[in-house]
């Protein structure tokens, strides 16, 4: 959902983290017996805050779509449910205002860190955005297309994505699409008064049908295709766990990113981004959380469903 | 009046012919209709005409007429239809009109019980000549007279007598008048000493101005009584001052009893009667707990409930008036239930109109009597918190007919069901039962003690047209606003049904307006009549939130009031332009003009009247389609792909596990050597 241009490999805190794994493996060295190879070690693909700020989307994501999915599925007897199970009408509309809050957080920090990226990296916004690893579309990302729809219908071979794909480019732009249009239209039907003090009374029925449905697509968007490319495709079944952990099998890296793999190996930085595995409890409840996720997740799309197709009014 | 068939026969034409003769011959004036001419026929005691099938002789005795009060006059001062005809007449002569003399009399009787009864039609009522006779009226003190006092009770005991038609046929509460005058005081003066200024019954209840009890003029009416016995009792209030030893004349001065309430109608004896004294007769038996009537009721009275009741002070014969103190068992002259009406006469009226009384009339054993809610014997008033009838005990007493599965709620094909617990629950039933708040409305505040009606009657109370007075009686200031508003007849001219109380607040399952359940459903009922309207309602963002059972969110009351609703383009409407922007201020306490554009019943189904919301929804629409058609077809020529390739990783998978047990086996024997591979 919520990439970033770029991961921070050269930043100060994977380094450190990557002393710190060899300092504690000099330590065991001296103490025991000498250090065993470590085959087992992977690519760290997400930052921290990268892992937080989804972390954080997932949660205000989720809260925003059952509270508003009840007020558009009014007429459902599992709105009048879920409203109730979220702690009646007024208590849903204070946590679809406070995810809302919650997701313009994220927003912004995002903006943030792009901009810390960009002193950091480049000389300019130009050269980010139209630079290597980009979360811009460019012409690789057609070529890989068009690529792929050949592969999809068996006439050639599976294209060689690099670090972003033109599908996760696409998610990500949705979610900047999603927050201008839902988010400008919500604050309006937040402020309603405000709003009318220089915008007609009926804006706010024409804002009330585009938050709505632009809420739907998303919704729909990210409970399904989303979930289907990243988590659910066979290969990765019943879930890809990188953006939790950040970390990626290195076996991954190199049949899902082979661009990158490659480039990674020519510059001799792989080593450089290859870390320890997650602690046991860690991934156990990363994979709780996940599973909570897809399965609220699931269950709205049922919703959705049944509330276009069989109780439409 | 039925054709008059006079038969003249042929012997009686011949005498008449004859007469006519002689009368020629002896010069008289033939155009003269004196008494003689009259009586050369009528002077046959055989003269008889046909009248109505039968044979009625048209006889009159010259002589009695000649000694009657009317002796002098000729026979066409009374029958002036015959003025200047020729004899013999034929045709039926008219009913004689005696006001043209008596007119005081005539205008009397026109205007009495008698006066009203042939006004009606009634067969049976009495004509001047029924009492008075016709050619051989006397005066009244003539003792010969027919209506000379000592006449007199058999005069009017010619109908009002046990077994007369009039006295089975007409509503008379009185039983056995002429047995129990003759037994009376004055009934024994009469026609026992024949004493002529004994009261008779023109004593009481006059001659020509009859009137019944009820009426105010009435001289037997209970504020006219003393004076009608005043007539010939004169001195009797001090009389009575000094046998009742003063006391109710000097306590409850205001309160005086009249005349009939020790002395009964009729049965008045001349021994003093206390009204305990007579209770203590009945009490004679009555007191017995084993007494029993002959179908098994227990006959036992309770003196201490009749001494505790509203009738305390009113003896058991008074009710009972059937008794007869001169038999052993007084009471083996009872021949009818007590008749309440006699005293509660204008609600008696009204129960014979109600339900409950036609159903009584048509001998329904399932229709209540008077008893059946007041009791008997203890009997108290409604301000009596132990009474059936006070306030909080009427819902348990009318639901003993009409709770579920009793026999009124059997019967009942309406529509209103589970009465009582809806009553119960509703806001007057909680006021009532819970908060015991007397002046809550119950049962017989909306359908009324005793003229109670179904809705169907245009006179009910709870007919959907007198439903807004029915709860105006307390709900006042509503009643105003709604018979202004656009709900009320008076104000919208329609063939549809217009909205009444009860459509919107029920009829007994009336909540609390501030309560949810109310607030919900009210979108529900408005939408009973104004479906589309409602339905665009639940489109926009107040309806919406509603339906998820939120209460604090505009309904449609909010904007267009609740009982002063008005048309929009009235000035006075809560949604005019000089009203709505306040209207919406309400909540939104900051709204300006603009604001109060929201369209509250905007839909995004008709291009007409909203093409930018029809337009912006389908263009959500299309954009919604083409992502997830786009999503879709790329999601699903993935899949068989995806499938492919988990299995390739599944079997790569075991080869490397293979290798790495084969390279550990190989490392295991390795480390035994030279130690480990760290790179």
């Amino acid at each position: 959902m919520m990439l970033l241009a770029k991961t921070e490999m050269e930043t100060e805190t994977m380094p450190t983290d990557l002393e710190r794994t060899d300092q504690s493996a000099q330590l065991s060295a001296q103490t025991h017996a000498p250090a065993l190879p470590r085959p087992d070690r992977e690519f760290v693909r997400f930052a921290r805050h990268q892992r937080a700020l989804h972390a954080c989307m997932i949660v205000s994501f989720i809260s925003l779509a059952t509270t508003g999915l009840t007020l558009k599925f009014s007429y459902t007897g599992w709105a009048v449910t879920v409203s109730r199970l979220l702690g009646g009408f007024q208590t849903a509309g204070f946590i679809h205002r406070s995810a809302a809050v919650v997701m313009f957080g994220v927003f912004m920090t995002h903006l943030y860190n792009l901009y810390q990226q960009k002193k950091r990296e480049h000389k300019s916004w130009w050269a980010m955005v139209f630079g290597a690893d980009t979360m811009m579309f460019n012409r690789q990302d057609l070529d890989q297309f068009i690529g792929t729809m050949k592969w999809f219908l068996g006439k050639g071979p599976r294209p060689q994505y690099g670090r972003w794909s033109y599908w996760e480019k696409f998610d990500y732009f949705a979610v900047f699409w999603g927050i201008a249009v839902i988010g400008s239209t919500g604050l309006t039907l937040w402020f309603p008064v405000f709003f009318t003090r220089f915008l007609p009374g009926s804006f706010i029925n024409v804002a009330t049908i585009i938050h709505s449905d632009e809420a739907l697509l998303a919704t729909g968007f990210i409970f399904t295709v989303h979930f289907f490319n990243t988590h659910l495709r066979p290969e990765k079944f019943p879930m890809d766990t990188t953006i939790f952990t950040g970390h990626m099998p290195l076996a991954e890296l190199k049949r899902d990113k082979p661009l990158e793999y490659e480039a990674l190996v020519a510059s001799g930085q792989l080593d450089a981004h290859l870390e320890e595995p997650q602690p046991e409890i860690v991934v156990r409840t990363i994979r709780a959380f996940a599973w909570i996720a897809l399965s609220i997740g699931f269950c709205v799309v049922v919703w959705i469903i049944y509330a276009m197709l069989f109780a439409y009014r | 009046m039925a054709a008059w068939s006079g038969v003249w026969t042929a012997k009686r034409l011949a005498w008449a012919g004859l007469f006519l003769l002689l009368a020629g011959a002896g010069a008289a004036p033939a155009a003269d209709t004196s008494k003689d001419d009259c009586l050369a026929c009528h002077g046959d005691k055989s003269l008889t005409t046909m009248h109505a099938g039968r044979t009625i002789s048209r006889f009159v005795d010259g002589k009695k007429f000649a000694s009657s009060v009317h002796g002098s006059l000729s026979c066409t001062n009374c029958h002036a239809d015959l003025e200047g005809k020729d004899l013999p007449h034929t045709a039926p002569l008219a009913r004689v009109d005696c006001g043209t003399c008596h007119s005081d009399e005539f205008k009397q009787h026109s205007n009495s019980l008698h006066g009203k009864a042939i006004a009606r039609g009634d067969s049976l009522a009495p004509h001047c000549v029924d009492c008075h006779g016709n050619h051989d009226i006397l005066p009244v003190k003539d003792k010969n007279s027919a209506v000379a006092a000592l006449k007199i009770p058999f005069l009017c005991g010619k109908c009002h007598r046990e077994g007369t038609p009039v006295q089975m046929n007409r509503n008379i509460d009185q039983h056995n008048i002429l047995e129990n005058y003759s037994e009376s005081i004055h009934g024994e003066a009469v026609l026992k000493k024949g004493l002529i200024v004994a009261a008779t019954c023109v004593s009481c209840h006059t001659p020509h101005n009859i009137l019944p009890h009820t009426d105010p003029n009435s001289s037997i009416n209970r504020r006219n009584i003393a004076a009608t016995c005043t007539k010939c009792h004169a001195q009797i209030e001090v009389v009575h001052r000094k046998t009742i030893k003063g006391e109710l004349w000097e306590k409850e001065a205001n309160n005086l009893p009249a005349c009939i309430d020790c002395h009964q109608p009729h049965k008045i004896r001349n021994v003093f009667y206390s009204q305990g004294m007579a209770d203590a007769d009945c009490m004679r038996c009555h007191a017995d707990a084993n007494l029993k009537a002959r179908d098994g009721r227990p006959m036992l009275v309770h003196v201490a409930e009749v001494a505790g009741s509203r009738h305390a002070k009113v003896a058991c014969s008074q009710c009972h008036s059937e008794v007869n103190a001169s038999r052993v068992r007084p009471c083996e002259t009872i021949t009818h239930p007590v008749e309440c009406s006699k005293c509660h006469e204008e609600v008696g009226q009204q129960y014979q109109r109600s339900r409950h009384g036609q159903l009584q009339a048509a001998g329904d054993h399932n229709a209540p009597i008077c008893k059946d809610c007041h009791g008997s014997h203890h009997i108290l008033g409604k301000h009596d918190p132990e009474s059936v009838s006070f306030p909080t005990n009427v819902p348990t007493l009318c639901g003993g007919c009409h709770r579920e599965g009793q026999k009124a709620a059997v019967r009942y094909i309406g529509r209103q069901h589970e009465i009582i617990q809806h009553y119960t629950e509703s806001i007057h039933g909680k006021g009532l039962m819970k908060s015991g708040l007397t002046v809550t409305a119950t049962c017989t505040s909306c359908h009324t003690a005793h003229l109670i009606l179904p809705r169907t009657d245009p006179d009910s109370t709870v007919n959907p047209k007198n439903v807004p007075a029915t709860c105006g009686a307390c709900h006042h200031g509503i009643q105003e606003q709604f018979v202004q508003s656009v709900h009320s007849a008076l104000i919208t001219k329609t063939d549809k049904p217009l909205p009444v109380c009860s459509d919107c607040h029920t009829a007994h399952s009336i909540r609390r307006t501030d309560e949810a359940g109310f607030k919900l459903d009210i979108m529900n009922t408005c939408g009973r009549c104004h479906g589309e309207i409602a339905k665009t309602y639940f489109e926009t963002y107040h309806g919406k939130v509603s339906r998820l059972g939120y209460t604090n969110t505009a309904k449609c009351y909010d904007c267009h009031g609740s009982h002063d609703i008005l048309r929009v383009a009235d000035p006075r409407s809560h949604l005019s332009r000089a009203n709505v922007v306040a209207t919406c201020q309400k909540c939104h306490a900051s709204a300006t003009r603009r604001f109060a554009g929201y369209l509250t019943h905007a839909t995004h189904h008709d291009p007409k009247k909203y093409p930018f919301l029809f337009w912006t929804f389908w263009g959500m629409t299309a954009l919604l389609l083409s992502t997830f058609v786009f999503g879709g077809i790329h999601t699903l020529l993935w899949l068989p792909k995806a499938l492919q390739m988990r299995r390739e990783l599944r079997s790569e998978e075991a080869q490397a596990e293979l290798d790495a047990e084969r390279a550990h086996d190989a490392a295991g024997k390795d480390r035994d050597g030279d130690g480990n591979h760290a790179d």
